[in-house]
């Protein structure tokens, strides 16, 4: 611990006093933001709201893995359908298990859990398919996985519209109790996010990016490439389990279409806009995206401008989110954000220098070279 | 349906085996070509195709003689993938092979909803002549559609022509060489980016040309069409060894024998599970024999 002197003591605790009120304002803005929603009774943006979290776990989950360990996934959304059916089968009321799924096996046929344990086992599920397929999909690198996981959600596809006993085939699993309100949604996330941010600051974080960057390093100081690998797998299919399942009670219903390609490129386009490894990214391309999609979304029934009308034109949310992604690997492959993240240390530092160059312009350069905490 | 195991069973697997195994491996071998000259895998090869149909559709629909429209469908899928490479492929050469594959990912999804957006989501009916729908009875319980008979003689021909073309002509020995090591070939004086348009050209003509006999199958016309077979042809260079032409057309003929076998023999009750198991064997192979049968190079591991 280098020795400190008496100003730079002062200046750490006034940039802790900083930090802790940007913490508070940022809590207290979001606390707003969900009593606006929550209370304000607008309901398309309850329903948003709502999508946004599930997909921003959706992402965070998929930039867990995919970002941290710069192994491609395309078979995320599979596991997304394994949650989404397991929670939904073990919260169905057993009156409405007799009707609509009568083949069901008899432990599963007279259960009906609440919503929290049925979530839980979705994600634990997940979890363990990524377990068992990981053993062996992990040890390949580059395209050839992400070749393996698209092979994944296939299989998870065919398996779901083949195991009628259990999922109604390509038939609309619904009667699905509507749990799922803002704030599970909101719970959830905030736990995926944290839990992805402490994860990234952690040693194993760190073993995860050695692994990423350097897999020869990483390997040479003792980094089990494959262990570690396979834990951010696990973990990150855990909360794309949960995710599903809070998108199943939120829908209601459903079927094996939802979980295929459309949502799979979806969920990369939000991940690669925001960057790739940058959890904070994710948050702004979930957002980014969603609006882009949503807005053309609402032009896809046609739009009349004075006497100038277009017809209804489907595909065009499709399209845009194409476009984005075509262009970004053109001209800013590592995203919004690469595997940066949005800090609020930096911030204020930054804030703090631009204010002592203000205050001292002659002196700036000085100033800025005796500043211990400035960083580049 | 013959007894599981007699003659005439096998003698009908192996028919339709051939059948399906030739479309398998005229879709296979342009997703080998462009992924030989430029490691792309090019998963907007199924929107080629979809294209090519929609293209052939509209030429049936002004009511042109069948020959005709299928020139126009073969021609019409090689200009949308000289298309493909100039405008999408082009600017990002020799990025990395993640960014290639998401790229082509948007280039299939953009080109799908272009023809939502054209042509509506729905299926339409593509009629073909009787030439291509007729079956025949040669004796027994025995039925050749007369479509196997087709794809197998066209596959034959265009394959062909394609082995001579490849390791006869200099054009085709260029290609070999950019395949092989772009940068020396660069240096040699071949002309890279001409090479890999002309592999475009080629892989998606012989799209143009399978899903004339995969149309003729299953009888409609839809903007989400070529999304299964672009797996399948994938599966199909897997199997072979991916980058190979000899590698893609035995891995589609290998292909059409396990899914027609499987659904021959697997018991009705988990038929429906036939293609997981396809891509269980896709998977596995990755892992015991990244190379394919007929490669020998070790996987890119961690």
């Amino acid at each position: 611990m280098e020795k400190r002197s008496g100003s730079e003591m002062k200046a750490i605790s006034v940039r802790q006093g900083w930090l802790w009120l940007g913490r508070g304002l940022g809590g207290l803005l979001l606390l707003g933001l969900y009593l606006v929603i929550e209370r304000g009774g607008n309901a398309y943006l309850q329903r948003l709201s709502v999508l946004f979290l599930i997909n921003l776990m959706l992402v965070v989950s998929l930039n867990l893995f995919t970002g941290f360990t710069g192994v491609f996934s395309l078979g995320h959304i599979g596991f997304m359908a394994l949650g989404a059916y397991t929670s939904a089968i073990l919260t169905l009321p057993v009156t409405a298990k007799a009707a609509n799924l009568p083949d069901l096996p008899a432990p599963l046929a007279s259960v009906a859990l609440p919503f929290l344990p049925a979530l839980l086992l979705g994600g634990l599920f997940a979890a363990l398919v990524a377990g068992l397929i990981g053993i062996p999909i992990l040890r390949l690198s580059g395209h050839f996985v992400a070749v393996a996981t698209l092979g994944f959600l296939i299989i998870t596809r065919v398996v779901l519209i083949n195991a009628e006993a259990f999922t109604r085939g390509t038939r609309t699993f619904a009667g699905v109790p509507p749990y799922t309100t803002l704030s599970w949604a909101a719970l959830w996330a905030a736990l995926n996010v944290y839990i992805a941010w402490r994860l990234k600051h952690s040693t194993l974080g760190l073993q995860i990016l050695a692994a990423r960057d350097d897999p020869w390093g990483a390997q040479g100081v003792g980094v089990a490439i494959g262990r570690v690998r396979l834990i951010a797998f696990g973990i990150s299919a855990f909360f794309t389990g949960v995710a599903g399942g809070l998108w199943a009670h939120f829908l209601t219903a459903f079927s094996p279409n939802a979980f295929y390609f459309s949502k799979t490129f979806e969920i990369i386009v939000m991940m690669i806009v925001g960057g790739m490894g940058s959890i904070t990214g994710s948050i702004v391309g979930t957002l980014l995206v969603m609006s882009v999609t949503e807005l053309l979304r609402n032009l896809e029934p046609g739009v009349t401008v004075g006497t100038f009308s277009i017809g209804p034109l489907y595909g065009l949310s499709q399209i845009g989110l194409a476009v984005l992604l075509i262009f970004l690997t053109a001209f800013r492959r590592q995203g919004l954000l690469g595997d940066r993240e949005f800090r609020l240390e930096a911030l204020i530092e930054r804030t703090e220098d631009w204010i002592r160059e203000f205050r001292v312009p002659w002196k700036a350069s000085s100033v800025r070279e005796a500043d211990p905490f400035m960083r580049r | 349906m013959h007894a599981v195991g007699s003659l005439e069973f096998w003698i009908q697997q192996l028919i339709n085996a051939l059948g399906l195994g030739s479309q398998y491996a005229l879709m296979a071998v342009g997703l080998a070509m462009v992924f030989a000259v430029m490691r792309l895998i090019n998963f907007a090869h199924g929107t080629v195709m979809m294209g090519g149909a929609y293209i052939g559709l509209l030429l049936l629909q002004r009511g042109l003689p069948f020959p005709l429209v299928a020139a126009g469908t073969i021609l019409g899928a090689a200009a949308l993938g000289v298309l493909m490479e100039r405008i999408a492929y082009r600017p990002i050469r020799g990025a990395p092979d993640v960014a290639l594959l998401l790229n082509s990912f948007a280039v299939a999804v953009f080109l799908e909803n272009i023809a939502v957006l054209l042509f509506s989501p729905r299926s339409r009916p593509f009629p073909m002549p009787a030439l291509l729908t007729q079956v025949f009875h040669p004796w027994g319980d025995l039925f050749i559609p007369s479509i196997h008979l087709w794809a197998f003689g066209g596959a034959l021909l265009a394959l062909g022509g394609l082995a001579f073309f490849v390791t006869r002509t200099r054009i085709g020995l260029a290609m070999r060489a950019a395949a092989e090591n772009p940068t020396a070939a660069q240096l040699m004086g071949i002309e890279v980016g001409k090479v890999t348009l002309l592999a475009f050209a080629i892989g998606s003509a012989m799209a143009g040309l399978a899903v004339l006999f995969w149309v003729a199958h299953i009888g409609t016309v839809q903007p989400g069409m070529g999304f299964e077979p672009v797996l399948k042809a994938f599966v199909a260079c897997v199997i072979g060894g991916f980058g190979t032409i000899p590698g893609a057309v035995l891995g589609g003929y290998l292909l059409g024998a396990l899914e027609i076998f499987l659904q021959g023999l697997l018991p009705s009750a988990v038929v429906g599970y036939r293609d997981a198991l396809v891509y269980a064997v896709l998977i596995f192979l990755l892992l015991v024999r990244p190379g394919g049968v007929l490669g020998h190079g070790e996987a890119e591991r961690i």
